[in-house]
């Protein structure tokens, strides 16, 4: 009798012990960071990590109305670069983004930001037929044209993916695939692979958990 | 006696020789498909899906039998040099730009192309990289 009450006992207490353990799940923070002093709501001064947000940005978007940060503020957004006569990585990477989209269409904290990188060609009108055909037209899903040094520099610098201009290249242009996740502070939460479809589960996965974080 | 044996002898060589040709296509379709899927998978898997289903309005399907049936003498030339007119795939509009892929050599072109034209729900045999070299060299 003894035995089954201290191994039940002891049964009881891992499983405390277990899943007290188990910590709210928080995405990483990506890009540039310091430590700045700063003083709470009661005065007191303490150190916080301040962490690279993306600036304030105005584009052109498919229905050629000014758009800017202020579209996505307080939002939860992915971000991409990728150009409409692109055959290379661009499709496979808007295939499988549109199945993320598919996801959250109903929620109203989730938006799409497309940047065309294709400054010559890819003019709002060329956008807005590039949306049509996907499937995927309104507010939602922006795709937002720039001059070449807005957007590179926005992509190199604040969103940190590549891009560029390649005479070599195939399609004239050379840029990385990342889906970049923005949270409601403009913070960089995460980067996938928007052609690796084990990725963009991942993103599908992490979308929910930073939407978490803001309801605590 | 003999002149059965003798008879048999013969008839079993037609049909061996016969068989064995078929064979040989069945042989020639299996590598063309193995070979044309590799081709798919990094040249056009990008825009027309794993399953041949297409983008949206951007790149069409590759199910419809029917116009693969009535374009059977150009499907190579479109993918080796693309395509940019209007066309009704399924009973919808497409017109968009097709890339071409002139780094595609001939064997390949024919390769892929019985791998799309064998797949997706299309069952449209064996068609040899001799007869494709002939189509690409009189493309439009």
């Amino acid at each position: 009798m003894n035995k089954i009450i201290s191994s039940i006992a002891i049964c009881m207490l891992s499983i405390t012990i277990l899943s007290s353990c188990k910590q709210d799940k928080k995405l990483p923070f990506y890009g540039e960071r310091h430590a700045e002093t700063v003083r709470d709501a009661a005065g007191v001064e303490k150190i916080d990590t301040v962490y690279q947000t993306i600036p304030n940005w105005s584009f052109l978007n498919q229905d050629s109305m000014v758009t800017t940060n202020k579209a996505t503020d307080g939002k939860v957004y992915i971000a991409d670069f990728f150009f409409t006569s692109c055959s290379t990585i661009c499709p496979t990477m808007h295939r499988n983004l549109m199945t993320v989209y598919n996801d959250f269409k109903t929620n109203p904290d989730v938006m799409f930001v497309s940047h065309t990188i294709d400054f010559k060609y890819d003019k709002p009108s060329v956008l807005k037929k590039y949306a049509q055909k996907l499937g995927v037209d309104g507010s939602k899903w922006q795709f937002l044209y720039g001059s070449k040094d807005s957007v590179y520099t926005l992509a190199e610098k604040n969103y940190l993916v590549a891009v560029g201009e390649d005479s070599t290249a195939k399609d004239g242009y050379i840029h990385q695939g990342y889906l970049v996740l923005i949270d409601k502070n403009r913070r960089i939460r995460g980067a996938y692979d928007g052609t690796k479809e084990d990725q963009v589960e991942q993103l599908k996965k992490d979308i929910p958990v930073l939407l978490a974080e803001y309801k605590r | 006696m003999r002149k059965y044996i003798i008879h048999s002898i013969f008839l079993f060589t037609i049909i061996a020789i016969i068989i064995s040709c078929q064979n040989q296509e069945t042989i020639d379709l299996q590598n063309y498909l193995s070979n044309g899927k590799d081709i798919y998978k990094t040249k056009c898997q990008n825009c027309h899906g794993e399953n041949g289903e297409g983008l949206g309005k951007l790149a069409p399907p590759l199910t419809d039998s029917v116009f693969l049936k009535n374009n059977k003498n150009r499907l190579a030339c479109i993918i080796k040099n693309g395509i940019s007119e209007r066309i009704m795939i399924n009973g919808k509009e497409y017109q968009e730009k097709m890339p071409a892929f002139p780094e595609l050599a001939d064997i390949d072109v024919a390769q892929v192309m019985v791998y799309i034209t064998n797949s997706f729900g299309n069952n449209q045999g064996f068609v040899p990289y001799s007869k494709v070299s002939v189509q690409l060299k009189n493309c439009k």
